[in-house]
């Protein structure tokens, strides 16, 4: 088991370092300029330039750029936007609201969508099933910009439930509209899993011996068969809570969230290296951490995989 | 079960398919594809999907059949407040104006051009990327798979919509092929993760070993035993990935950062709908439910190609 894990660990940091290159040659070597870009109209003084550029590293290289920034991140150092904020300040205010968002969301799609998965996965051709896959088939096929400006509308304008965006994202009732509307893909996704994986494993020999011995219905089904079964569901939704932090920039945008995604959102639109280095780093750790922590879930879902 | 057998030797004897399929009887044997076809047209969701995909090719390349009316050619006295005439089917006021006095349904019908486009483009252009590094990595293992196995990681690490926000941003004017070119630079290595995995499944079959043993050089096998035989998940995978390509360009154009004006585009109307959305909220709805109906029927399509071809399913 623990020479799993390092051999694991090992193989991410090839991972790890690949991914933030790549995310450092697009946001560096794709034409634009941030540093004229923040004089505006204003014809922009070289000497300033160049000065501006020398204190961010810019007139260097791009692998010397990297290099510089892999070494200062080593000392948790993020580095400074081009506003002089620092990075880890900008994060350190920006990600509890995403992780408060995204744990929502992901509490959400996991209950609802195992229970609808399980409702529609036991009774095949049923009509709660037929209905489980219309209702998952149209959230899917909705993009999540259309179904944000759905749910507002309805559930804040019309019914006066909530509020239309959120005022105080510590506040966790305003949250809870914006999570819905970010995990409903995910949701229906959960659902789709879990219905075709239940309904494989319900054909398998180890539920005719259960249901043989007798055993209650309820024990087949939460002991066996649900346990049987996660593996593919636990798989998707590991991937996915990365994916909710970073995804959530449309969300976010639209319900005024001030979160990762809002920030990302604005820090690409004015060329802020920095920032969407930093957070994109953070998300990368994040989804490789999140992707182990399945591997190592897999054996204790299924004794049968063992981790030498 | 289709019967490899004969569908090997009627492929092998060319000269001899024509007399073959003349004296066809009716349980003639099948291949897995005409099989997949025979199940897929008696399928209601196929048929239903494939018509509603079939009329959006249609309005995609002949958008005027549809609507006389200009989607560019915007009346500012027919203020977004005038309402939809719902009984004025196929004229330029049936879902009514949007903020500029833009006929919303011409605007609806030529919007389809972008999407289609856009999602037929970048699925070939994943396929062939992917389906190629698949292959190789899939068929010779080694060093070639550990290198295109370890890019496709690097890959899966950055989200489709954040890598796409920033390679556009690079572009200061975005065409249909600059939104086409970031979504299949960052979405080639799915595909290549699904035909690497399909290639190893395959190259383990008899009929491949038996190919090598009658002395068949490597791209043989490849393009005649491996490829046709590999390709099933790639296609359904594709069908289904489609949709999501075209909700993925509504996304970014949405967000402003995708398609631009004078390209007409359901994203950039979406969005400047929002505005409105208490006083004209057909504004929002008619692209915003067309966008909806065009990634639906793609992932129906998709399903029933997979259920078709699937045969565990069975």
């Amino acid at each position: 088991m623990g020479s799993y894990v390092l051999r694991r660990v090992l193989q991410m940091i090839p991972v790890f370092f690949g991914t933030t290159l790549l995310i450092f040659l697009m946001v560096y070597t794709l034409p634009g300029d941030p540093v004229t870009a923040l004089f505006g109209e204003k014809a922009a003084d070289p000497a300033v330039v160049a000065s501006i550029k020398h204190q961010y590293y810019l007139d260097q290289p791009v692998w010397k750029q990297y290099l510089h920034y892999m070494g200062n991140l080593f000392q948790g150092d993020f580095g400074t936007s081009f506003t002089g904020r620092p990075v880890s300040d900008i994060m350190a205010n920006a990600f509890p609201v995403t992780i408060r968002l995204a744990l929502l969301a992901f509490v959400f799609e996991l209950v609802l969508g195992l229970a609808l998965g399980l409702v529609s996965g036991l009774r095949r051709g049923s009509i709660q099933d037929t209905l489980v896959l219309v209702l998952t088939l149209v959230v899917i096929s909705i993009p999540v910009f259309v179904l944000a400006y759905i749910a507002q509308t309805i559930f804040a304008t019309n019914l006066g439930w909530v509020t239309p965006t959120v005022q105080d994202s510590r506040d966790l009732s305003q949250l809870i509209l914006p999570a819905i509307v970010l995990g409903s893909l995910s949701l229906a996704y959960v659902a789709r899993l879990t219905r075709t994986s239940i309904g494989e494993n319900l054909r398998a020999d180890y539920i005719r011996t259960a249901v043989a011995k007798g055993l209650p219905r309820r024990t087949i089904v939460s002991r066996h068969l649900l346990r049987n079964s996660l593996i593919p569901v636990v798989t998707f939704l590991g991937t996915d809570l990365g994916a909710l932090m970073g995804g959530a920039i449309v969300t976010e945008g639209i319900f005024n969230v001030q979160g990762v995604g809002n920030v990302l959102y604005r820090a690409i639109n004015q060329k802020e290296g920095p920032t969407v280095v930093g957070i994109v780093t953070v998300l990368v750790i994040v989804y490789l951490v999140a992707s182990l922590l399945v591997d190592l879930l897999y054996a204790v879902l299924d004794p049968r995989i063992r981790y030498a | 079960m289709p019967d490899l057998t004969e569908k090997k030797t009627a492929e092998e004897i060319p000269a001899q398919r024509g007399a073959d399929t003349a004296a066809a009887k009716p349980e003639k044997a099948r291949s897995l594809g005409s099989d997949a076809w025979h199940d897929l047209r008696r399928k209601p969701i196929f048929v239903i999907s494939a018509l509603l995909i079939l009329l959006l090719i249609v309005i995609a390349i002949a958008p005027g059949l549809f609507t006389s009316a200009d989607p560019r050619a915007g009346d500012l006295r027919l203020h977004y407040l005038t309402k939809p005439n719902y009984s004025h089917f196929f004229q330029a006021d049936w879902f009514g104006y949007d903020l500029q006095g833009r006929s919303i349904y011409a605007r609806v019908i030529y919007g389809a051009r972008a999407s289609v486009v856009v999602g037929i483009c970048v699925t070939a252009g994943v396929t062939i990327l992917g389906g190629i590094t698949g292959m190789l990595a899939g068929y010779f293992g080694g060093w070639i798979d550990t290198i295109i196995s370890r890019v496709t990681d690097i890959f899966f690490g950055i989200p489709l919509l954040l890598g796409a926000l920033v390679i556009l941003n690079a572009f200061t004017s975005r065409t249909i092929w600059s939104v086409v070119f970031a979504l299949v630079a960052l979405g080639w290595t799915q595909m290549t993760r699904v035909m690497r995995g399909s290639v190893i499944t395959v190259k383990q079959a008899d009929f491949v070993t038996a190919a090598k043993a009658l002395g068949a050089g490597t791209s043989r096998i490849l393009w005649k035993h491996i490829l046709p035989n590999a390709l099933a998940p790639v296609i359904v995978v594709a069908t289904i990935a489609l949709g999501g390509y075209i909700a993925t360009e509504a996304t970014l154009s949405f967000l402003g950062i995708g398609l631009q004006d004078p390209t007409i585009s359901w994203g950039i109307d979406i969005n400047t709908a929002q505005k409105v959305i208490r006083t004209a909220p057909y504004a929002l709805f008619f692209p915003a439910g067309m966008l909806s109906l065009t990634v639906l029927a793609f992932i129906m399509l998709g399903d029933a190609v997979r259920d078709a071809l699937d045969p565990k399913l069975r």
